[in-house]
């Protein structure tokens, strides 16, 4: 079932001519349909609205954002709202809460949920199946239900309001293993043989030969993990106590909805600037992100 | 264990056939292939049954239990009632009707969420040539934005009257309902916010799926005669389906436990209207009946299970 789909980048490039002189025998402009371009373009801007009146309701001020009806542009842009979210919040520090343990997290799982994959793709031994069940099963179970356990386990150990009770809990997850177990079974078997002839051990040829054709796996895995991470918000608003283990989206929710009212300048700014690492993580590795899922051996 | 396991072993399917043909289990290579094996899978284990597994035990144990928040402190107080948890649960008014717009929200929400995905995705393979990777992101952009954010924009967006949606119903002459503040409209308002939030999700992984399709039956079926929309029913779907039995199954999964929009946009109001089985079970959780949430928590998993099941089936390729 798990068809090989990888093919080297200049033969998934070959169909391009031949389909622009097809399009082009249907009767359409070179560059494809016009109206289409229209469609398209209409639906990005209903798609990106909300994200531009965020950007734009940024550099409002609190009376104008209440104005109903709401204005799109500002009519006093001001950068007040981002002065102050990095003055009177340490925002700082929330940064880089967020940043360990996106990256731990993110590492934690390109690491361990390989190994395992690798072990689960080509490797035969005794509790294969059940490990594999056990990681289907799981994720199955709705998160909610082991919130209650997995707390008082991190309270038993003394881990609230600690960075480690924020990451450690999420260093490996059965999405992860899924995702790579099914690349790695793409993978033409005669690998393995290759490097065993060579006289390999088995934890060399998965650190030398399987580890580095699974980039795009791996990119495709890291992006979805550092996001899920980035945007985690239950599990760091009760584990992080203490302010100084807030992470943003938690500081966010915090200060913006605070004692009185919420503060939607605040929270518009916030959320501006919460968002541009994950966007320059997605541009930096879309390319192998989209072959990375085209690859997964998901076929 | 034993009823997850034998649930899920419908998707433990794929690929499993395709294992390596098994050696001698004596032989010396063999059992340096397990050690090997053990040793890349331990570190995966130790975290994942310390952290996952073991507050799952639990959490069934616990459904079977009157636990209660102040219990956790006293674990000698709780008690096993068996089936009541779960009894309680499918007899509880709002909880059938958390059930009920659950299955409404999945079964609007989910195709046209899947539609979305599919039309951007082939429109982007296949239709244009230009400003993709433009598209690309944009149509990502919902999906990496921030809960808080889009909670705050879709509010403006919903108002009534004033909000942006209404206001361009009106230009067209509609008048639009008070879409939040009015039971029969507050889920379509929220089965739009969702599909718009969720496509670009579906949309990637289909892009990528697009990428197998080779060209050339495209050309063979269009000098055969064939239009746009056969070539996409009889070449395109076909060849597409495992991508779109992943794409339905993770969808499916992330729909039955549709929690984030009515948390941040209704509360589950007006009268209980967009109240769902996913949120109803945290605010169980929020009230202390743990051992009645984690029993809601495994009626989600079990229609889950089957969900998949079913999709695993009416999907499955042909061999």
């Amino acid at each position: 079932m798990s068809v090989d789909t990888r093919r080297p980048p200049s033969s998934a490039k070959a169909p391009d001519p031949i389909k622009t002189s097809e399009s082009g025998m249907v009767g359409s402009s070179r560059n494809g349909h016009w109206w289409l371009y229209v469609i398209l373009a209409l639906a990005l801007v209903v798609v990106i609205a909300p994200f531009v009146w965020m950007v734009l309701g940024s550099f409002k001020g609190e009376g104008e954002l209440r104005q109903i009806p709401p204005t799109w542009w500002p009519e006093k842009a001001s950068l007040d709202n981002y002065t102050q979210l990095f003055s009177r919040l340490s925002f700082g520090t929330y940064f880089l809460n967020s940043t360990i343990v996106a990256v731990v997290v993110t590492a934690g799982n390109l690491l361990f949920c390989s190994m395992l994959g690798y072990a689960l793709a080509m490797l035969e031994f005794r509790g294969k199946k059940v490990i594999f069940a056990a990681v289907m099963t799981t994720l199955m179970i709705p998160g909610v239900v082991t919130f209650v356990p997995l707390f008082v386990l991190v309270a038993n150990v003394g881990l609230v309001d600690s960075l480690p009770g924020l990451f450690l809990p999420f260093l490996v997850a059965p999405f992860g293993v899924f995702l790579m177990r099914q690349f790695i079974l793409g993978l033409p078997k005669d690998l393995l043989d290759a490097g065993r002839v060579d006289g390999a051990g088995e934890l060399r040829i998965f650190r030398q030969i399987i580890l580095p054709l699974c980039g795009p796996a791996l990119a495709t895995l890291g992006i979805l993990t550092f996001l899920g991470s980035w945007n985690n918000f239950l599990w760091p608003l009760v584990v992080a106590q203490s302010e100084t283990h807030y992470t943003l989206p938690v500081a966010l929710a915090l200060y913006s909805t605070g004692q009185n009212s919420t503060n939607y300048g605040l929270l518009l700014a916030g959320a501006t600037v919460v968002i541009i690492p994950i966007l320059v993580v997605f541009l930096v590795f879309q390319r192998r992100f989209i072959e990375g899922i085209a690859t997964t051996g998901i076929k | 264990m034993s009823l997850p396991t034998t649930a899920t072993e419908v998707p433990a399917v794929p690929g499993d056939s395709s294992g390596p043909p098994a050696k001698p289990a004596g032989s010396r290579a063999g059992r340096r292939e397990a050690r090997a094996a053990w040793i890349l899978a331990v570190p995966f284990c130790v975290l994942f049954l310390t952290f996952t597994a073991w507050p799952v035990v639990q959490s069934l144990f616990m459904s079977f239990t009157d636990t209660k928040a102040r219990d956790l402190r006293n674990p000698f107080n709780v008690n096993i009632i068996g089936l009541d948890n779960f009894t309680k649960a499918l007899g509880d008014p709002v909880f059938r009707k958390a059930a009920l717009n659950t299955a409404y929200f999945v079964v609007i929400g989910m195709p046209l969420t899947l539609a979305l995905a599919l039309a951007a995705a082939v429109a982007l393979d296949k239709g244009i040539t230009r400003f993709r990777s433009v598209f690309r992101l944009g149509f990502y952009i919902p999906v990496i934005t921030s809960i808080v954010a889009v909670a705050v924009v879709w509010r403006f967006l919903l108002q009534d009257p004033g909000g942006l949606i209404n206001t361009a119903l009106g230009w067209v002459g509609i008048s639009g309902p008070n879409w939040l503040g009015d039971p029969s409209s507050s889920m379509p308002a929220l089965i739009m916010m969702a599909s718009w939030r969720n496509f670009g999700t579906g949309m990637i992984i289909f892009l990528a799926g697009l990428q197998g399709v080779p060209q050339s039956l495209h050309e063979a079926a269009a000098i055969d005669g064939a239009g746009v929309w056969q070539r996409f029913r009889h070449v395109t779907l076909p060849l597409l389906r495992p991508t779109l039995l992943f794409v339905s199954v993770t969808t499916a999964i992330g729909y039955l436990q549709f929690f984030e929009e009515p948390f941040v946009m209704t509360q589950g109001g007006p009268l209980n209207s967009t109240v769902s089985v996913s949120m109803y079970t945290y605010n169980q959780f929020g009230f202390g009946n743990y051992g009645l949430a984690s029993a809601m928590s495994y009626l989600i998993f079990f229609v889950i299970a089957i969900v998949t099941a079913i999709q695993f089936r009416l999907l499955r390729e042909r061999t």
